[in-house]
């Protein structure tokens, strides 16, 4: 672990409120190195998701500094943000992950293609592995929930980042469905090479991460 | 129960102002297109109601003679008991002096009372008094003048005996207005004064015929902006249905009878629909109070100002606003209001994207485009101008259902095809938003294609009335003499100043079974080498001169569908028909002989008008020498050149105001783009949530979006031009013929299009830009909020 | 309608004489210039039958009551009127006189009524003396004297050719042919001939109908004859059974009690003038005319002659709707007295 894939400095990050601003994180500190997962827990409110957002460039923080690899991520502006979110960094939500106009085809290869490595073959691999290749020309209304998220893997491992985030990528789904996801979704990140944190209040989730960081009011626990 | 009832379908719109605004706006935008020109109509329509009556229009009937009528004959009619009424006119220090007898004038022709410039005392007697148009300038050497509205301009009502002193003309009348019925007890005219003729108003341009085209073109306008004013409400109403189908079954589970929500729902249309119906009418009145000087100067060139100038309230006009806001309001809300009433009491509260149409539907409505259009065929058909509108309307209806489906099948062929993830996801999603926009395409189109329709139409007809009036006005001067002792004057005088003198010669008689005009023509180049002729014989030219052939205008050919070849009776001779003219503007049909064969006809007839050739430089010295001569009133020496820019402006007047509709409905559609994206644009953070997160920037998606609306503005357009140009065509060659008896060729005008499309991605762009400009400052906490768990 | 403004306008300052209708608007006003009426006239005749164009106002006012051969009663009307815009005559258009003429024909169930506007100098108005001829367009009123006329009218739908006979003398109305018409001392020169035979042919669009009966005539000319505050005038002449004549007016007043004048004429011509107060007319019915009402029915009384009658139209809908509008139609009286007449009413607005 001398030179992490991820580090996070000093994270500081507050929300406007109508009494003052409200801190969400209050100095986090952590380093994640490169084909390791990492599990981010804590109760609600405790700044889980806002951490991912401002590692995954999809928000901004107040202070500190994340790293990831060579780039300073804090220090990118929006267009730089928007790069490191189409071929670097990958995230795996909760719900509302697809782009409703594209099939199920166009939607797993859509970030590959953004980010100039589409692969067909490796996409052709993941959907049979995801057990998509029956449902390509589908749209993502006609999916099931557990559909719907192994395609949203998928996407996210199409495009063979450094570092995939999932926000409680099975909150949605029912405990069974769930367990088969995340097998899938650990079983081709490790196959990939790449790093994940997972946000997640599933302590059966974060068991089957390498390690656990556990938030509470803004600090690392 | 019923106001808690209320409250709670009203709060509705309180949370969503904005859909309360955009219902108002639309429904108000509607009303006030509508009803604006509705009342510039009713002006136009008073207006001529007054003219017609007037005087200077000479609409009734009159009793004129070859040359001056003496006083005493008209003392004789009267006290036989024919209510006949004497006018002179004669031109003097440069006005048209116009003398009447205000004392047996029907009311309804003197000139307009303004107050200081009523008739009154001073106008009878001596010096008189003579009633000028404001700004008219009147020499010291005349009586003195009094402004007032209602008077041509160049003309100067007096009394007619300080007419005859004006123009010295004692003991003589140029003409008596039948203005009443005579006494049961009169002989008949012929006995008391045989060389007096009968003439039924003008025998020229009937111009009520000519502004009726005006007044269809600003009806048709006007009932297309307000079509498409009601597609905005319809997407409000739609929506506010939607959204509310919550409600409406909480309500209904909680014991509300089905008739009494949709009552109260009908109800609360009902008072919205009075409201905007209010600031409809008056923005209506604002439109008509702004287009209304345009409408009154194409009158006043028309008519020589029998025009008001300004607006009358009239109760007519705002009821009818009213009434067309709540039956708007009921066709934009009826589809709504019968699945609300079909809506099952368990149905899901959430709201079916109603936005979203599904591909069966799509279909169902293009079913009815075909119906439509179905429809139109048949009216063609049929024929006759009701038909002809019907044929518009299916027209224009069915390319409009037609439109969402259309564009769905090009969008998908073009994200099929479409190469890289932007692009495609580009049509994809544009295909998607489709549902939503439709309504606002639709209205664009109707705007689009009734833009070029209208425009096509008057671009064709200024061209072909253009290329007609040089035709029509070969001749440098067209002349009048008053008496026939004049006319042996002035043609001595003329004889070695100008290169040919053409005599014309006419007189009314019935052709084909109704009133038409007979017109003896000299032979010369003049006709035979610009008289604009539709439909020809060979031989044309030779066989009218030898005499036994006439030309027909377009308007009796049409009516009586005779062509070359066939045979009309004239005076009680049948004469072949050699050749068919245009002749627009006119609403009587009128044949053209060989001025021999008019002679033989009717060798009574004085020739007292000619056609003049003459070299163009030496028109205005001959014209003035012919007035200071002759004496000749302002309205007996035309020449080509005046008549023909006098034409040709108020042609032009005509149409600005058609232009301006133009602008406004355009506008309108734009405004129905405006406010179908701002009220999909909270439905789409979650379509656009994930692609920003997978690395668009806000800006990016945004000048996306941008783009996406002019696209689908660019696809309109084109699908609107054939639509345009079949509503031209139907305007040309099925309405104007039906209401006017003449057909336009239709003509295109590529770069009037061009300057549409502009327009129209333009205000496409315009309407866009808001909603873009909010989504590409949408704070990313509103994006990510869309993955929040709590959503 | 601005023209028919501009129309009126006209004729309320070339008619003064017809202004009762508007009001009486501004009539008790200005009659700058104009002659006044002065007591104790000395009429000469045939000479004061013809125009006297330096006063403002002047009529000839005829009425007629006749019968059928079947007995139905008819009434008609010829009015001349002239009305001078200045004091002095004219030839040619630019004379000051102007013309209106008047005629109305009225059955049981029918009312006929048609007007004629001229002017002076022109041929197609005016009155002449010896012989006597009144005229408008094709009506007139014409024979060798005014005691022998031939008097003609015609409308789109009704005429009448009449002779009008009598060797009975004119009589003056007023004190001696003066004529008061308010407390203020408005007045008009004033005299009638209401002796004449008449006889002729009625002619509807069913047909011509031979009338005979009786007729008056009013002669009167002013400049200024009613006071501001008048607002019009119910006019009765009868012709009692027993050959005696009626003449009544009560003149209403804005501010006041009516004003009331009368003259009892012998069957030899010997008139008797009342003043002020000893007629009373009191209106018993209305009826519902051209929406308004109009009182049809009237007691009528003057003590000093033993009179007290019942007047009632004989149509109750002879509304003259011209550009003036008024009612005038004959009446029968019935009461203390028998007999025929005609009554005219102004100023119902």
């Amino acid at each position: 672990m001398s030179t992490p894939l991820l580090s996070v400095r000093d994270l500081q990050k507050s929300f406007p409120a109508a009494d003052g601003p409200v801190p969400v994180l209050q100095g986090v500190t952590f380093d994640l190195a490169a084909g390791q997962t990492l599990a981010l827990t804590g109760e609600s409110g405790s700044g889980k998701s806002t951490l991912l957002h401002i590692v995954g460039g999809l928000d901004t923080a107040d202070g500190g500094a994340v790293r990831l690899g060579e780039t300073e991520v804090t220090a990118l502006d929006d267009r730089g943000r928007a790069a490191l979110r189409r071929s670097r960094v990958s995230v795996v939500f909760q719900q509302f992950n697809l782009i409703p106009s594209l099939d199920v085809g166009a939607n797993l290869a859509f970030q590959a293609r953004l980010a100039g490595r589409h692969d067909p073959a490796w996409c052709d691999t993941l959907a049979r592995r995801l057990g998509l290749a029956g449902h390509l020309s589908k749209y993502p209304e006609q999916l099931s929930g557990g559909q719907q998220q192994r395609v949203a893997i998928g996407r996210t491992l199409a495009v063979r980042p450094e570092l995939v985030l999932a926000d409680e990528p099975t909150g949605n789904l029912d405990e069974e469905t769930g367990s088969r996801v995340v097998d899938l979704m650990l079983e081709l990140v490790a196959e990939t090479g790449a790093a994940l944190l997972c946000v997640t209040h599933s302590t059966a989730l974060a068991s089957r991460m390498e390690r656990r960081l556990v938030l509470s009011r803004g600090r690392v626990a | 129960m019923i106001g808690a009832t209320l409250r709670a379908l009203l709060s509705h719109w309180w949370r969503r102002p904005f859909q309360l605004v955009t219902l108002m706006v639309g429904l108000a935008t509607a009303t006030a297109l509508w009803s604006g020109v509705q009342a510039i109509n009713a002006e136009a329509r008073a207006s001529y109601d007054r003219a017609a009556t007037t005087l200077a229009a000479g609409a009734r009937p009159r009793l004129v003679a070859d040359g001056p009528i003496p006083q005493r004959t008209y003392i004789a009619l009267r006290r036989a008991g024919h209510d006949v009424s004497p006018v002179l006119e004669g031109s003097a220090a440069g006005l048209r002096i116009i003398g009447i007898d205000p004392f047996t004038l029907p009311p309804d022709d003197l000139p307009q009372d303004t107050g200081a410039g009523s008739i009154g005392p001073d106008f009878i007697g001596e010096p008189g008094q003579l009633l000028v148009a404001p700004g008219t300038e009147v020499p010291d050497s005349l009586p003195p003048a009094t402004e007032a509205e209602g008077i041509p301009p160049g003309a100067a009502y007096a009394d007619i005996g300080t007419a005859q002193r004006v123009l010295n003309r004692p003991g003589e009348l140029s003409a008596l207005i039948i203005a009443g019925p005579s006494s049961m007890t009169a002989p008949p005219i012929a006995d008391i004064a045989p060389t007096l003729r009968r003439t039924g108003g003008t025998t020229t341009t009937d111009v009520s015929r000519l502004t009726g085209s005006f007044h269809l073109n600003l009806t048709a306008f006007g009932f297309l902006s307000f079509a498409v004013g009601l597609f905005i409400v319809r997407g409000a109403i739609g929506l506010a249905f939607e959204q509310r189908r919550g409600v409406f079954r909480t309500l209904r589970a909680l014991g509300l009878p089905r008739g009494t929500l949709l009552a109260l729902l009908s109800a609360e249309l009902l008072i919205l629909s009075l409201v905007a119906g209010a600031i409809g009418i008056a923005l209506g009145y604002l439109v008509a109070t702004l287009l209304i000087p345009d409408v009154a100067a194409t009158l006043r060139g028309l008519y020589g100002a029998e025009v008001a100038g300004e607006l009358t309230l009239r109760p007519a006009w705002w009821l009818s606003g009213f009434a067309i806001a709540t039956l708007g309001t009921a066709i934009a809300a009826a589809a709504s209001l019968w699945q609300t009433a079909r809506m099952p009491l368990l149905a899901p509260a959430n709201p079916r994207a109603w936005s979203r149409a599904s591909a069966q539907a799509l279909w169902l409505q293009a079913g009815a485009a075909a119906l439509c259009l179905a429809v139109a065929a048949v009216a063609w058909g049929i024929g006759g101008l009701a038909a002809g509108f019907v044929l518009l309307g299916g027209l224009l209806l069915s390319a409009a259902l037609a439109l969402p489906l259309i564009l769905r099948i090009v969008l998908r062929a073009a994200s099929r095809t479409a190469q890289g993830p932007r692009a495609q996801w580009f049509w994809a999603d544009a295909e998607q938003q489709l549902p939503g926009l439709s309504l606002a395409l639709m209205a664009l189109l109707l705007a689009l294609a009734a833009n070029i329709g209208v425009g096509t139409m008057v671009s064709s007809f200024r061209l072909t009335f253009t290329g007609w009036l040089d035709q029509r006005l070969a001749a440098e001067l067209n002349l009048r003499a008053e008496t026939e002792v004049q006319a042996d004057e002035i043609l001595a005088f003329l004889g070695p100043r100008v290169d040919a003198i053409l005599p014309i010669r006419s007189t009314e008689l019935p052709l084909a079974g109704a009133p038409a005009q007979l017109v003896g023509v000299a032979d010369h180049p003049t006709y035979s080498e610009t008289w604009p002729l539709i439909a020809r014989q060979p031989d044309t030219w030779e066989r009218v001169n030898a005499g036994d052939a006439a030309l027909i205008n377009a308007q009796l050919a049409r009516r009586n569908d005779l062509w070359p070849g066939a045979m009309l009776e004239i005076a009680g001779r049948d004469m072949l028909i050699a050749g068919v003219y245009s002749d627009y503007g006119n609403p009587r049909g009128e044949a053209m002989v060989g001025l021999e064969r008019f002679d033989t006809l009717f060798p009574d007839i004085p020739a007292l008008s000619f056609s003049l050739r003459l070299d163009p430089a030496g028109i205005e010295d001959l014209t003035r020498d012919l007035r200071d001569r002759f004496d000749l009133p302002e309205s007996n020496i035309m020449d080509q050149a005046s008549v023909k820019r006098a034409s040709l402006a108020i042609f032009e007047r005509t149409f600005t105001v058609t232009g301006a509709l133009n602008v406004l409905t355009l506008g309108v559609a734009g405004l129905a783009i405006l406010t179908s994206l701002l009220t999909i644009a909270t439905m789409r953070l979650p379509q656009l949530a994930p692609v920003w997160a997978l690395g668009f920037t806000r800006r990016r998606l945004a000048m996306l979006d941008l783009g996406r609306a002019v696209m689908l503005a660019a696809l309109t357009f084109v699908l609107s031009l054939p639509v345009g140009i079949a509503l031209a065509w139907v305007l040309l060659s099925v309405i104007n013929v039906e209401a006017f008896g003449w057909k336009l060729p239709l003509r295109l005008f590529p770069l009037d299009w061009l300057r549409l499309l502009v327009l129209s991605l333009l205000a496409a762009a315009l309407a866009a830009l808001v909603p873009a400009l909010r989504l590409a400052r949408t704070p990313p906490s509103e994006l990510l909020k869309v993955f929040a768990h709590e959503r | 309608m601005n023209a028919r403004i501009t129309r009126r306008a006209l004729m309320l300052t070339a008619l003064p004489g017809l202004a009762h209708a508007q009001g009486f608007a501004g009539l008790g006003t200005a009659s700058r210039g104009f002659a006044e009426p002065a007591p104790d006239p000395t009429f000469r005749f045939p000479a004061d039958h013809g125009p006297h164009p330096n006063f403002r106002i002047e009529w000839w006012y005829v009425t007629a009551n006749l019968t059928g051969p079947d007995g139905t009663d008819y009434g008609i009307q010829w009015t001349l009127f002239r009305s001078a815009l200045a004091p002095r005559d004219g030839s040619g258009w630019s004379t000051p006189q102007a013309w209106l003429g008047h005629a109305a024909l009225t059955t049981p169930d029918t009312h006929r009524a048609t007007e004629r506007l001229g002017r002076g100098g022109i041929g197609q108005a005016g009155v002449t003396v010896d012989p006597f001829e009144a005229w408008i367009d094709d009506w007139q009123m014409a024979g060798p004297s005014l005691t022998d006329v031939r008097l003609t009218a015609a409308g789109e739908d009704f005429a009448y050719d009449l002779s009008l006979r009598t060797d009975m003398p004119f009589v003056p109305q007023g004190v001696g042919g003066y004529s008061v018409k308010s407390a203020e001392g408005q007045a008009s020169y004033y005299y009638s001939q209401p002796f004449y035979a008449v006889e002729g042919t009625l002619i509807l669009p069913t047909g011509e109908i031979p009338v005979t009966g009786r007729a008056w005539l009013d002669r009167e000319w002013s400049s200024s004859p009613l006071a501001e505050t008048q607002t019009g005038w119910d006019w009765f002449s009868l012709h009692l059974s027993t050959g005696e004549k009626l003449m009544g007016f009560r003149l209403r007043d804005r501010d006041g009690p009516p004003f009331t004048s009368a003259t009892w004429i012998l069957p030899d011509g010997t008139p008797s003038p009342y003043e002020d107060g000893a007629l009373t007319a009191e209106p018993l019915e209305t009826s519902r005319v051209a929406d308004r009402d109009v009182p049809t029915r009237w007691r009528l009384r003057l003590p000093a002659r033993g009179l007290d009658v019942e007047v009632a139209a004989v149509n109750p809908n002879a509304w003259m709707d011209l550009l003036y509008a008024y009612w005038e139609g004959p009446v029968r009286v019935s009461g203390s007295h028998d007999g025929m007449g005609y009554l005219e009413m102004t100023g119902y607005e």
